[in-house]
């Protein structure tokens, strides 16, 4: 029987009114502007877009601060949002070899074509608080220094020059590339729909994933080949004029993991791969993906299922933050009648347990 | 004859060409540069609009590997808007972003883009768009070179 409750409409809206004060907090404190949420919190803005599978940093710093910067909660928002929107159609695929490169470093080639470029990181900082930042000092510009114009030349490349490492990754002819927007998730999946999944993955949950790889459950031996972050132009093409037009730029980072080999009999011993792009500045995002990447073709290369990392339905299946968090999160919602049945069912367990406790104890007593 | 028709492919495959990068342009353009263009124009054309302005998606694909088999990595804003003017010159206009007054501007450049009489006003407002972003591209670029390691050896022991 299903009993319909009504209720609650004053509560919520008063909810919903105290929630609106205490995301504007202080009023005696200037708002945060979305501009400023942009400029100045730009990477929770690109794991903003990342997991939302958005590209948009103006939506994205509303989605934060709406949700007062409950990462999820705005993820969610801005996932929400998408559906509101037409698709216009597929995009050509991005050149990442032709980026416009802010960040390139690479751990198996120390000198290599374009070289260590280490742009705005985190790496080598003390990790120290620093209290100039409790104030507004002025912040020097970056420095500038000729560079060479010379073309930074994809890892994968110089080492697919001897053949030690396998192709970029291709699928069989005809292969069109799934959508998971478009079609239910079905296992097994081809890789192209999983990188997708991985793309918009939870970046905790994949950083967890690729940790324990490393950890020795599903040990792939990786190095990063290269990790590269910058911007590459979008372009759709236009059925009406008979060409593809650039719509603009945006940013991304990609990793090219490089793991531990894999011969056969058609092949000789070479590297193999795993493959991460993010949105946005995410370097930690695009490693976890890639490791999980390869953990995830563990069929494909004949390995021993044995970890999480390489369950492609159970890493698949939870990867999503947003389905995740709205499972978990509906426990809160009113369970009172599933729960009320529940309740009479271990009442009558109990009835019959204490019934036979009391058949047990009386006996010895009767022995007595 | 035929090679007539020849030239005439030729100048219409480049007449295409110029048209594919003015787009490229005007869609990293900002809707201040392209209003301040609209403005400074001397006669401003009649414009109807034909579709939009309009917000939708783009799913951006990526290439597994980075040169494989295409993958969907995931989706953009994009604002979009096609107008005629007054002659017929139909212009579109698409740009990344929510932005559809911006995508309006651009397709009303892209229609000045291809009538002789303002080609030349559309061309200037380009020129000044592709020196601005190569500006900011070459001062990220040198910016980044500064980052750049230099490695040196350090020798140990004598000689």
């Amino acid at each position: 029987m299903y009993v319909a409750v009504k209720g609650g409409e004053a509560a919520i809206s008063n909810a919903h009114r105290l929630l609106a004060d205490r995301r504007r907090g202080d009023r005696s404190l200037p708002a945060i502007g979305i501009e400023q949420i942009v400029a100045q919190l730009g990477l929770a803005v690109d794991r903003v877009m990342a997991e939302a599978s958005l590209y948009d940093r103006a939506l994205a710093a509303l989605a934060i601060r709406q949700s007062r910067g409950d990462m999820i909660e705005a993820i969610f928002i801005l996932r929400a949002y998408r559906t509101t929107l037409p698709r216009f159609g597929y995009s050509l695929p991005v050149e990442t070899g032709a980026m416009l490169i802010e960040r390139r470093v690479s751990a198996t080639y120390k000198d290599l074509p374009g070289g260590q470029l280490l742009g705005p990181t985190f790496d080598y900082t003390h990790r120290l608080l620093d209290p100039s930042l409790l104030g507004d000092e002025a912040i020097d510009a970056g420095l500038e220094r000729e560079e060479g114009g010379e073309p930074i030349m994809r890892v994968s490349d110089i080492l697919a020059g001897e053949g030690l490492v396998e192709d970029d990754g291709s699928l069989p002819d005809g292969h069109v590339a799934g959508d998971i927007t478009r079609e239910p998730l079905e296992f097994p999946m081809a890789r192209d729909l999983r990188l997708q999944a991985l793309a918009r993955g939870d970046e905790g949950f994949l950083l967890a994933l690729g940790y324990s790889t490393q950890r020795g459950y599903a040990r792939t031996h990786p190095f990063v080949g290269e990790v590269r972050i910058g911007e590459v132009e979008v372009e759709l093409d236009m059925p009406e004029l008979g060409f593809a037009v650039s719509l603009g730029r945006i940013q991304v980072t990609e990793c090219q993991m490089i793991a531990q080999f894999k011969g056969s009999a058609k092949n000789p011993p070479q590297f193999t791969r795993g493959y991460g792009l993010v949105f946005g500045q995410s370097e930690r995002k695009a490693m976890a993906m890639s490791l999980v990447d390869r953990a995830l073709r563990a069929e494909e290369f004949g390995e021993d299922i044995v970890a999480p990392a390489q369950d492609e339905e159970f890493v698949i299946s939870h990867s999503d933050n947003v389905q995740a968090t709205g499972f978990v999160e509906h426990l809160k919602l009113p369970h009172y009648v599933d729960f009320q049945a529940e309740l009479d069912l271990v009442r009558r367990m109990r009835r019959e347990y204490e019934a036979a406790q009391n058949v047990g104890t009386e006996l010895p007593e009767a022995a007595e | 004859m035929a090679s007539i028709q020849k030239t005439a492919d030729a100048a219409a495959k480049g007449a295409a060409a110029d048209r594919q990068t003015a787009m490229g342009v005007l869609a990293k353009a900002s809707r201040v540069e392209l209003q301040a263009a609209f403005d400074a124009l001397d006669n401003k054309p009649a414009v109807q609009p034909v579709r939009g302005p309009e917000t939708g998606l783009v799913m951006v694909r990526g290439r597994i590997g980075g040169g494989g088999a295409p993958f969907n990595l995931g989706e953009t804003t994009v604002s979009r808007a096609s107008i005629r003017l007054d002659d017929g010159t139909v212009g579109h206009g698409q740009a990344l972003g929510t932005d559809g007054a911006k995508a309006r501007l651009a397709a009303i450049f892209d229609a000045l883009f291809q009538q002789p009489a303002h080609k030349a006003a559309a061309a200037t407002l380009l020129d000044a768009v592709t020196a601005r972003v190569a500006k900011e591209d070459a001062e990220k670029a040198r910016q980044t070179a500064a980052t750049r390691v230099d490695f040196f050896t350090m020798v140990r022991g004598e000689d």
